[in-house]
């Protein structure tokens, strides 16, 4: 799973051209939250390519969460397909999800999710410890500017940094992408820019695919490609070339 | 959380384990409690097992213990070369044994002495003696003696002292060269009683010479012991011994099991061995509920790390290895405390042994075995109580994992009738809600809780049954002053003799002969009583103290005897008499007692006096005595020549409370606190998840005006639910435990009887109660530094 089929057979590949990296197609989930089913996505379809910085927008309960889950392998869909690299993550066995996790997926959640008992750096330290080629935890936290604080546990901490430890964690494993729901969701405005910085600098430097979730508009400004949901359906797709900086959203 | 920083280079999940088990070492510690109360129990009863067991192996093997006993009345000396050529003996000692009475000067009493006869010159070739202080008897001194460890040191006697014993009328002085101890009385009783009594009963070996001379043995013996070769058919040997020795008197062969001292050693390790695996069973059995339930709730307050550490990449199986080792750790916790508070009672429990039975070396030690064993049987509970939960917790899918728990579901309880809920207000309805809402679970709690009561209550009632048994033996069955027994059996002058001696008011004959009682498939040796219509002294009364009237005709049994020999009442048994000119009856079993002591046999006198074919006949006599002349009467009982052995029923009575004083305070002391352990444990469990699965709605509460006296009804009244179900299901729980104790203690030997007071009662529901309040009042103080405003924070 390491290398693109089109690499292993030899063919050269033209780096300007996007190379597909999720091939989803008409995904649909219903679940029950109790005794109420719940359609939270009906057909939907759509392609991430790699590098890409992508933002799901839409208000809640349009299913951005619930796509999440199944394309970073969470959770699985009632129906559809979900390609990752050729590979059909909807037919895999836990096991294969779980190594899929493992090896090329970061998760970033709204409320951060860290170990509690644990110091920042240990927090990293879970995800290298199971990792191949991992980074150290200290150049994970170097990389979102928390170096100073790795010997903190997150009671210690405050939300943005609590969230950019989590970034750290999620990227120590150089996944192949970094899936975040609703990173700056409980954060400030100026907090929650210090982390988008810190997303797109793992987006530019690690090459690392980026979904983020958000029902924040305009944070969609600092995406290669904004996918708009609604009531479980794909609304919208649009491809930007005028990117700003974090430093330059307001909301 | 502000934690632990580890040295060492521990993995994240790891100390992440160590940590969360820290937030939580309250609970943490009650659970390992009740772990470690049980393993004590094991590591207790176990270890002294292998002690004891190990220790009488190798005496008996050093000491060369024999196989078979058998006493008669007198044989010549050449009948031992009959005996040794039976096919299967490979061992012969002949030996002469008598009773003595010892005229102290320490005691006022009488106490006695059973003589044994050794070889001066060499070792006994069977039942060797152990020399612990002095030096072997010489040939050519026939005062010498080796006298008992326990009777000497109860006197304090050494070597070079001498004893004035009462032998064949006349009084010797005995010096004792050496201090020795026997396989053959390791426990070392008077026939009759209930427990040992150093003081006053000793045993002495003394020249065999000397002793067949003093008793008119000379060129003979009264007593042999054999020992086998192996393979050879005990019974076989018996039944074939039992034939030459039956013109001599014989009184029947027994093999060694038994045997008093070694029946009595077995007995005990029995008794280890079942106790040692049966209660501890059932605290491991409360520690794994009282686990899985405190895991259940700390895995539900986990869900997001959970889901998170799913996120990440860790596997179910992982998940699930991480949190089955806070249960392997809690339960190594237990276990190292468990095994050193095992060890600690159990030099408590050989130090109590070293009083009642005579080795020369008993030591305590924790045999590895035994350590392997509690860590398994631990790690097995432990394991057992958290698989459910984690399994649970760890399958959970992560997406599912993430989004917050479904609020809890609560409904109307079926105890909600019209009444009562007019009647309970709403913290009332909150409370039976709550626990309703768990029904297993509060079952499982009240079952914790009652153990603990039927724990409590066993103590106290075994309490209570000893001074039962006091009563019933000696106020109820014999209700005599002294008991006397002659050397040999006496006519009406004995009688007369005594009722003259001073403080004598009233004087009641005593008849009994040596059997053997023979049903179709077993047979027994035992003393039959010859009973008067009216007795006034001793009479047949069964272990609640309850008189029985002697049938006019046929024996009256004890119930275990009867079951012993395999008949009921109705049945014909026969009687051989082993006195006198030895008649043989059938007789018909006419009733049954279920006394306290030993195998009785009952019979009418004036029929035993036909039976044997003599008049008015006593082979001893019950005194009622003033007691103000009791001393005096004690000089003259030692001097008079028929008099074989004496017994004052005060003295008796005194040592026998000391010394299960001693072993009453030790074993409730342990009842109590394991008690309380367990009752702690659940309590506090119980409390501790309950304030953790409710503590937003309570901080609510006071966010809304009520107080923390108020809230702290809510959960308090939970527990009080849970205790005051937990009284009447504990005293059932009591008494079923005591029934089944007593009825497994139930032996040939002696009875206990069951009796179940409502102090007893009344003081178990009082401790455990108790135990409750003050765990309650531990959470209590949690609850009153809730802090509102985190717990309201919290997402759900």
């Amino acid at each position: 799973m390491e290398t693109s089929s089109s690499e292993a057979r030899g063919l050269v590949v033209d780096p300007t051209m996007p190379v597909p990296l999720f091939e989803i197609r008409e995904l649909a989930k219903v679940y029950g939250m109790g005794d109420v089913a719940v359609h939270a996505l009906r057909d939907v379809s759509l392609a991430l390519d790699e590098r890409q910085f992508v933002v799901l927008l839409g208000p809640s309960g349009s299913g951005k969460s619930t796509l999440l889950n199944i394309i970073g392998g969470l959770d699985v869909p009632t129906s559809g397909q979900v390609l990752y690299r050729d590979v059909d993550l909807t037919r895999a066995d836990e096991a294969t999800l779980t190594a899929y996790r493992r090896r090329h997926v970061g998760f970033v959640f709204q409320f951060y999710n860290l170990i509690p008992s644990l110091t920042a750096e240990e927090n990293v330290a879970l995800v290298t410890e199971i990792s191949e080629q991992p980074m150290l935890p200290e150049e994970a936290l170097q990389m979102v500017k928390l170096d100073a604080r790795r010997e903190h546990f997150p009671a210690q901490l405050s939300g943005g940094e609590q969230q950019r430890v989590a970034i750290a964690r999620a990227i120590a494993k150089r996944p192949s992408v970094l899936l975040c729901d609703e990173p700056t969701g409980a954060l400030d405005i100026s907090t929650g820019i210090v982390v988008l910085e810190a997303l797109q600098r793992v987006n530019t430097e690690l090459g690392t695919t980026t979904v983020v979730i958000t029902h924040n508009a305009a944070i969609a400004s600092m995406a290669d490609r904004v996918i708009r949901l609604a009531d479980g359906r794909v609304v919208s797709v649009e491809d930007r070339t005028d990117k700003l900086s974090p430093s330059q959203l307001s909301w | 959380m502000s934690g632990v920083r580890f040295p060492v280079s521990l993995s994240a999940l790891n100390r992440k384990l160590l940590r969360d088990l820290l937030a939580m070492k309250s609970q943490a510690l009650a659970i390992a409690m009740v772990v470690a109360a049980g393993i004590a129990m094991f590591v207790m009863y176990l270890s002294n097992f292998e002690s004891l067991r190990a220790t009488q192996r190798a005496y008996y093997e050093r000491q060369r213990f024999a196989d078979v006993f058998a006493s008669l009345k007198r044989a010549p000396l050449r009948v031992a070369g009959d005996i040794a050529a039976l096919p299967g003996v490979s061992v012969i000692e002949t030996r002469v044994v008598a009773n003595v009475t010892l005229d102290l000067d320490q005691i006022e009493e009488p106490a006695s002495g059973r003589l044994v006869s050794i070889p001066a010159s060499r070792r006994p070739r069977l039942n060797d003696l152990f020399l612990r202080r002095g030096r072997w008897i010489e040939p050519g001194r026939p005062d010498e003696v080796l006298a008992s460890e326990g009777f000497v040191v109860a006197h304090g006697l050494n070597p070079g002292d001498r004893i004035p014993a009462v032998i064949n009328g006349r009084l010797r002085r005995l010096t004792i060269v050496g201090v020795a101890l026997s396989p053959e009385y390791i426990y070392s009783i008077r026939p009759g009683e209930l427990v040992p009594d150093n003081k006053r009963f000793g045993i002495f070996w003394m020249d065999q010479q000397a002793l067949a001379a003093a008793f008119d043995m000379e060129g003979g013996f009264n007593d042999v012991v054999l020992g086998l070769s192996p393979g050879a058919q005990t019974a076989d040997v018996i039944a074939r011994l039992d034939r030459i020795l039956e013109p001599y008197g014989g009184l029947g062969a027994i093999p060694r099991a038994l045997q008093l001292s070694h029946w009595t050693v077995e007995n005990e390790l029995a008794q280890l061995q079942s106790f040692g695996f049966l209660l501890p069973l059932i605290f491991l059995l409360i520690a794994a509920f009282i686990l899985n339930v405190a895991l259940t709730r700390a895995l539900a307050l986990q869900r997001p790390q959970i889901a998170a550490l799913k996120a990440l990449g860790y596997g179910n199986r992982a998940i699930g290895w991480h949190y089955l080792k806070w249960a392997l750790i809690i339960g190594l916790l237990g276990v190292v405390l468990g095994i050193g508070f095992g060890a600690w009672l159990g030099t408590m429990v050989i130090a109590l042994y070293n009083d009642f039975f005579r080795f020369p070396v008993l030591i305590f030690s924790v045999p590895l075995r035994v350590v392997v064993g509690a860590t398994t049987l631990t790690m097995v509970a432990a394991g057992a109580g958290a698989f459910g939960a984690v399994r649970r917790a760890v399958r959970v899918p992560p997406a599912e994992a993430m989004r917050p728990e479904t609020p809890a579901r609560y409904r109307r309880t079926v105890l909600e009738t019209p009444f009562v809920a007019r009647h309970l207000g709403t913290t009332g309805r909150m409370v039976l809600r709550n626990v309703m809402r768990h029904p297993v679970r509060a079952a499982a709690s009240v079952f914790g809780i009652a153990f603990a009561v039927a724990i409590l209550m066993t103590g106290l009632v075994f309490s209570d049954a000893i001074d039962r048994l006091i009563l019933t033996q000696f106020w109820e069955a014999e209700r005599q002053d002294v008991t006397v027994t002659f050397v040999e059996p006496r006519g009406d002058a004995a009688r007369y003799a005594l009722a003259e001696l001073p403080g004598v008011i009233a004087v009641e004959p005593q008849r009994t002969v040596a059997a053997r009682l023979r049903s179709d498939y077993r047979e027994r040796y035992l003393a039959v009583s010859g009973v008067p219509p009216s007795p006034r002294f001793k009479r047949i009364v069964d272990r609640n103290g309850h008189p029985v009237r002697l049938p006019p005709s046929g024996v009256v049994l004890s119930t275990i005897l009867a079951r012993a020999l395999g008949v009921v009442q109705g049945d014909t048994i026969t009687l051989d008499v082993l006195e006198g000119h030895r008649p043989v009856k059938r007789v018909e079993v006419t009733g049954l007692v279920d006394d306290i002591l030993g195998l009785s046999a009952y019979m009418d006198l004036e029929a035993l006096h036909q039976l044997m074919r003599e008049g008015s006949v006593a082979t001893g006599a019950l005194l009622l005595v003033d007691s103000a002349q009791e001393a005096r009467l004690s000089a003259e009982l030692k001097a008079t020549p028929i008099v074989a052995g004496t017994g004052f029923k005060r003295a008796v009575l005194k040592s026998f409370r000391e010394v299960m004083a001693a072993n009453m305070s030790l074993s409730i002391f342990i009842n109590l606190v394991f008690a309380s352990i367990i009752a702690f444990g659940v309590v506090y469990n119980s409390a501790r998840v309950s304030l953790s699965e409710r503590s937003r709605e309570l901080a609510s509460l006071r966010v809304l005006g009520f107080t923390r006296g108020e809230i702290s009804l809510i959960l308090m009244g939970e527990l009080a639910l849970l205790t005051l179900a937990a009284l009447p299901v504990g005293a059932v729980f009591g008494y079923s435990l005591a029934a089944a104790i007593v009825s497994s203690i139930d032996s040939e030997v002696y009875r206990f009887p069951l009796y179940v007071s409502r102090s007893a009662v009344a003081w178990a529901w009082l401790g455990i109660i108790g135990a409750a309040v003050v765990s309650g009042l531990i959470v209590r103080r949690r609850l009153d530094r809730l802090d509102l405003v985190a717990v309201l924070k919290i997402r759900e």
